[in-house]
């Protein structure tokens, strides 16, 4: 199974341990909140289960690809070549 | 001469009308809604024909939205998004102001397509007069009979990022109008946890007049690409603001040739405080479409094009656009909560020629990392705003990041930027009322 970081904007207060646990995919910005690398190559994927076990505020997520935590327009998926094309910004 | 192709639609009639139109003249002009006696299916093979999209600014497919909520199981909810919570729009506003009971006839058509057992009218709460009019309409349908279902209309807290659907439907349950993180979407999981079909009301009144005239008549206007028409608000630099109905694929220099183009204007702000600034020159043969537009880097928004003043300065107006919008977010994510405000003071800085070490670099640095951060896209187009300000007034940029700004910013600093700035920026919505 193929999965990627993710973090939970709203839950995520910038503690930054995740980036002390995990620095080869996560750096902080400047305010402290992180960054996360699009893949997880096979050798980190225990660490990256650590740095997400180990976020207090519950925020750091692993997903499996395919099904993202985003406000992008995922209608369902089996629909038309229209349920592809991610909106939106507004409101639709 | 003005090749800008003007259709009357929605807007039939509207250079009389000074209030809205009352059930009967809006009968008399558009004819009855037929009920769809054949079934809901044929009503999505129209609106799926017609080619409709969203008109609030993501321009999603209208029919795919509607067959989404309709596959899921049980009564669902319908949404109308009257909020406008762009500044520079009107048409929203316009639109429910003369001609309500088209949009009252979408929400019942919508309903009617996915099996509605609910109906809500959102509204901001900054315009208790829009909500009169409508109630007005509302009322007199009822006492005509004519809805299966009542449209209940609500009064929401009026900030920029309380029109995303995910905050209509946070509201409608009890919380705050506030986006929350997604999945699960609306469609599949709304108000009252029910899949829930949320539309502008401008994308509803065009499908109140697709179940009239049905695709073929709706796709007699716009272009292969682009179908029906559009309600656009032109304001800034033009000698005749307002909201103007334009068929779909009319470029950008013939809708503001409608406006009458000021002389010696040479940027636009297209889309919207959530837009892009582009050279006039540069994007006025495009079609005012999201295809036509996107490799310009634009996309129409919800229709609003915003021309600078020649004498004004767009980093001035661009500064107060960022702070604006600085404090407009929902509060709830760091990249946003930090990463705005921040930029704010680097575009002020620049605006006022009084940089603080490399304002241009810095921000370079900033659009880089926030977009996409945030639950909701309220950052994103902050920042796409922001880059497209230092991109468009690129020489000005640099000029005033070296000590010497322009003539008008020169005035803001001596005068005041109110005295001097010419965009209308509202005044923040009371700061923490969010229910």
């Amino acid at each position: 199974m193929r999965a990627t970081l993710q973090v939970d904007p709203i839950a995520c207060t910038g503690h930054g341990l995740c980036a002390d646990l995990l620095p080869e995919l996560i750096e902080l910005d400047e305010w402290g909140y992180p960054i996360l690398a699009d893949n997880i190559p096979p050798e980190l994927a225990a660490l990256a289960r650590r740095a997400v076990n180990a976020c207090p505020a519950l925020a750091l997520r692993l997903v499996r690809t395919q099904r993202k935590l985003t406000t992008r327009h995922s209608y369902q998926r089996d629909r038309s070549e229209g349920a592809r094309r991610a909106g939106a910004e507004g409101d639709g | 001469m003005n090749h800008a192709r003007t259709a009357a639609r929605l807007t039939l009639d509207w250079q009389h009308a000074d209030r809205a139109a009352t059930l009967r003249e809006h009968t008399r002009r558009y004819g009855p809604l037929q009920r769809q006696a054949s079934g809901t299916r044929d009503l999505l093979d129209e609106v799926a024909a017609a080619r409709l999209t969203g008109r609030g600014g993501a321009g999603f497919p209208t029919a795919t939205k509607i067959r989404a909520v309709a596959g899921r199981r049980g009564p669902a909810v319908v949404v109308a998004n009257g909020m406008e919570s762009e500044p520079a729009s009107e048409k929203d506003q316009a639109l429910l102001a003369r001609a309500p009971h088209l949009v009252l006839d979408g929400i019942s058509v919508a309903a009617e397509a996915v099996g509605a057992s609910a109906a809500h009218l959102c509204l901001p709460r900054t315009r208790d007069w829009l909500t009169e009019c409508v109630l007005a309409a509302v009322t007199e349908r009822q006492r005509a009979g004519l809805d299966r279902i009542g449209v209940a209309v609500h009064e929401l807290p009026h900030h920029y990022v309380s029109s995303e659907e995910t905050s209509l439907v946070h509201w409608l349950n009890g919380g705050d109008a506030k986006p929350t993180t997604t999945p699960p979407r609306p469609f599949e999981r709304g108000v009252g946890k029910r899949p829930t079909l949320i539309d502008n009301v401008e994308t509803l009144a065009h499908l109140a007049l697709i179940a009239r005239y049905g695709a073929a008549w709706f796709r007699e206007a716009g272009t292969s690409e682009a179908t029906g028409t559009m309600l656009t608000t032109v304001t800034g630099a033009v000698s005749r603001p307002g909201v103007y109905e334009v068929e779909a694929g009319t470029s950008v220099g013939d809708v503001l040739a409608l406006a009458s183009l000021q002389a010696g204007a040479e940027a636009v702000l297209i889309g919207g405080y959530f837009g892009t600034w582009h050279d006039i020159a540069a994007v006025a043969g495009r079609p005012f479409t999201a295809a036509g537009l996107r490799p310009a880097g634009a996309s129409p928004g919800a229709g609003v094009l915003f021309v600078l003043p020649a004498e004004a300065c767009g980093l001035v107006e661009a500064a107060r656009i960022m702070r604006f919008l600085a404090s407009q977010g929902a509060e709830q994510c760091g990249p946003c909560i930090f990463g705005l405000p921040a930029i704010a003071d680097d575009l002020a800085q620049l605006a006022a020629g009084r940089p603080e070490g490399d304002p241009l670099s810095r921000m370079q640095r900033r659009f880089g990392v926030i977009s996409g951060r945030g639950a909701c896209r309220h950052p994103d187009g902050a920042v796409r705003m922001a880059a497209s300000a230092v991109r468009t007034f690129g020489a000005d940029a640099r000029a005033h990041a070296q000590r010497r700004p322009c003539l008008a910013a020169r005035r803001g600093r001596r005068h005041g930027w109110q005295q001097t700035a010419v965009l209308p920026v509202p005044r923040p919505f009371a700061e923490g009322e969010w229910r």
